[in-house]
């Protein structure tokens, strides 16, 4: 399947050199991709841009988008967006953010409440409910790989990245993805203290989706998430861990799309 | 030739090596026997007062959440040392000032240990290994700039004399920056830097003066670290500067097969086992180096040296040992292959070794061996060497 068609560009934000892929035509969507950059080669991007121009920035240090020591967690990549929503003259647009990009999203819609019109979150990092003790993500970072792996997906085989087929450039972006996602979300982990007595001011009509099988942010934690945000609807996937649209493309397309729509 | 005695202090006492899926981070406290760790901190102390008393210097490090190293607070060993010895110097190696992230608190810990010692202090910093980041809590991507933001701040705190000032950096804030005490040494303690193979830091060590250290390294590569740093004087334009350092593991026995024995007790260091997590966290090396591990070249920088024999160990001098005359050829051999070297950093205890076996190994080396080494000359920059 091929995307109609695409215009990769570079712009300037706040004095940072950000790469942006444009798919499509129609009313603009933004999506915010998960710090693993998987949704970048779904078939979802073609499905979403047969009715919108699909706008897919990468955050910095991400992609091949700069990444200046001043970026120092979601909080300021959410400030970059809003100025990316500026510079392209739109607002009240729809938006999707998965994982790590729902929590840019989410940081985005409780600042600038007017900047969607539409929010979908699919297993959106970003808040901490417990206490102290509590542990609300699991903790990556401290874990074995195939734990990890075995949180982050249902079915292990959908996640398997065959790292020795990619030429050095392909796995330079992996290995930039994986440091500026610990650079921005090591501590606090995962989440901004702030975030959670911010979610009411969001006013977008807002879906979250998520993985039953989600073992990094559990379905209890994504309905938690959900009802916080006014007005917000929850919806689960089967058969799906911390990736649904990737696990699960049918499924997700057919509670995302009649959203958008 | 300075020579220096050193013991991570281990905690051997371990269930079956093949039992754990590791020997830091996370392995449980249970494994710990307070009445154990109580004998094993005296006697380790013991060694270093004996080290005193046979004119070697003194060399401590601090790790923690982990069995092969119990000094969790170099500044509390190096204190008791100050007060405990009277000739030799003493180096902490180094205060993990990144993950400490209080740097003024070290410079006070400095200063003090140095008048207790009456300047007997060799500072060292280290960035601190990739395990350490864990029980730290530093984000790892950001390591090396809070090394150097928190070194400069502690030797600007040593040497402002004429009242307070303020200082608001990327990581650290403070107001009214006044240090009681200052350091005996003047205008302070000599600083030292470790590291393993960024050698714009190695670059910027050399710029400063500071000497400069790295440890159970490969000879060729030792060379390679010791020749970029040697060379910055060229670059910088600088005079000269404070030396190099290796750490190699050093047994001296009166027999072969005794020094055989010793010194496979001694490569327990180097199969300290860890979970791959905790190997290499995200951004603690660089872009290039991940793009390696992805492809399965890399898989982290303490696994090279893991499960070699002590042949392989003592052909790339990471291992050093025989009978007296043996081990001083070893150290000859090492010095010329790296191009000199100033300190000779020896791990001469490690895993079960006992106290008897320490003992008998430094006492043999600082009789028998130290005087056929200590009169190497001091290494010399690069461009002073081309100059002459």
């Amino acid at each position: 399947m091929t995307i109609a068609t695409t215009d990769r560009r570079r712009i300037e934000l706040a004095g940072i050199d950000i790469e942006l892929a444009l798919h499509g035509q129609g009313r603009p969507l933004l999506l915010l991709s998960s710090e693993e950059q998987l949704e970048q080669d779904l078939p979802l991007i073609t499905d979403l841009a047969r009715r919108h121009q699909v706008i897919v920035p990468s955050a910095p240090g991400f992609g091949r988008s700069d990444r200046p020591d001043w970026i120092s967690n979601p909080d300021d990549i959410a400030y970059l967006y809003l100025e990316l929503l500026d510079k392209l003259d739109l607002s009240g647009i729809a938006a999707v953010g998965f994982s790590l990009g729902g929590w840019i999203a989410t940081e985005m819609a409780t600042k600038s409440p007017t900047a969607f019109s539409k929010l979908a979150l699919v297993s959106a990092y970003g808040i901490k409910f417990g206490g102290p003790y509590d542990v609300d993500i699991q903790d990556i970072w401290t874990s074995h790989p195939d734990k990890v792996t075995a949180w982050k997906w249902h079915d292990a085989n959908k996640g398997k990245r065959d790292f020795l087929s990619m030429d050095d450039e392909a796995l330079g972006v992996v290995a930039r993805n994986t440091e500026s996602f610990a650079r921005f979300c090591w501590d606090p982990y995962m989440h901004n203290p702030k975030l959670k007595r911010r979610l009411h001011r969001i006013k977008a009509p807002t879906l979250v989706i998520w993985g039953e099988n989600d073992g990094l942010t559990s379905p209890v934690y994504g309905k938690a998430y959900a009802d916080l945000i006014p007005g917000a609807r929850f919806e689960s996937i089967a058969a799906a861990g911390h990736y649904p649209h990737v696990e699960q493309p049918d499924a997700f397309g057919k509670i995302l799309h009649p959203f958008l729509d | 030739m300075y020579a220096w005695h050193f013991t991570e202090m281990p905690y051997p006492h371990l269930p079956p090596l093949e039992t754990l899926s590791t020997m830091r981070v996370s392995l449980a406290s249970k494994h710990y026997d307070p009445r154990l760790g109580a004998d094993l901190y005296n006697r380790y102390f013991d060694e270093y007062m004996i080290a005193d008393d046979l004119g070697l210097n003194l060399l401590l490090n601090e790790h923690h959440q982990t069995a092969t190293c119990i000094d969790v607070a170099a500044p509390l060993s190096a204190a008791i040392l100050a007060r405990q010895t009277r000739k030799g110097r003493i180096c902490i190696l180094g205060n993990p000032i990144a993950n400490r992230g209080d740097p003024i608190r070290i410079a006070e810990e400095m200063a003090m240990i140095d008048c207790i010692s009456r300047g007997r202090l060799d500072v060292g910093f280290v960035r601190g290994v990739p395990y350490e980041i864990f029980a730290a809590n530093t984000n790892p991507t950001q390591t090396v700039e809070r090394l150097w933001e928190g070194i400069d701040l502690v030797a600007k705190a040593w040497t402002s004399t004429e009242g307070p000032f303020n200082f608001e950096g990327r990581f650290t804030h403070k107001r009214a920056i006044n240090l009681w005490p200052r350091p005996y040494q003047t205008p302070h303690p000599a600083i030292w830097l470790t590291g393993s193979s960024d050698l714009d830091n190695i670059k910027r060590a050399a710029a400063r003066g500071f000497v400069f250290a790295t440890f159970l390294q490969p000879h060729a590569k030792v060379k390679w670290m010791f020749d970029g740093y040697r060379s910055a004087f060229r670059d910088t334009g600088l005079p000269g500067g404070g030396g190099t350092a290796y750490m190699p593991l050093v047994f001296t026995a009166d027999s072969d097969a005794e020094a055989e024995a010793g010194a496979k007790e001694l490569t327990w260091y180097l199969d300290a086992k860890s979970e791959p997590q905790y190997r290499n966290p995200p951004g603690y090396v660089t872009v290039d180096f991940n793009v390696q591990a992805l492809k399965g070249a890399f898989s982290g920088r303490s696994e090279a040296m893991r499960k070699q024999s002590i042949e392989f160990l003592k052909d790339q001098g990471v291992l050093i040992y025989g009978k007296p005359d043996d081990v001083a050829q070893q150290i000859k051999r090492l010095y010329d292959l790296v191009g000199g070297f100033d300190h000779l950093l020896m791990m001469q205890q490690a895993g079960y070794m006992s106290h008897e076996r320490t003992v008998k190994s430094m006492t043999l080396f600082a009789k028998e061996v130290y005087p056929q080494i200590i009169d190497l000359p001091r290494t010399k920059p690069l461009n002073i060497a081309a100059a002459e």
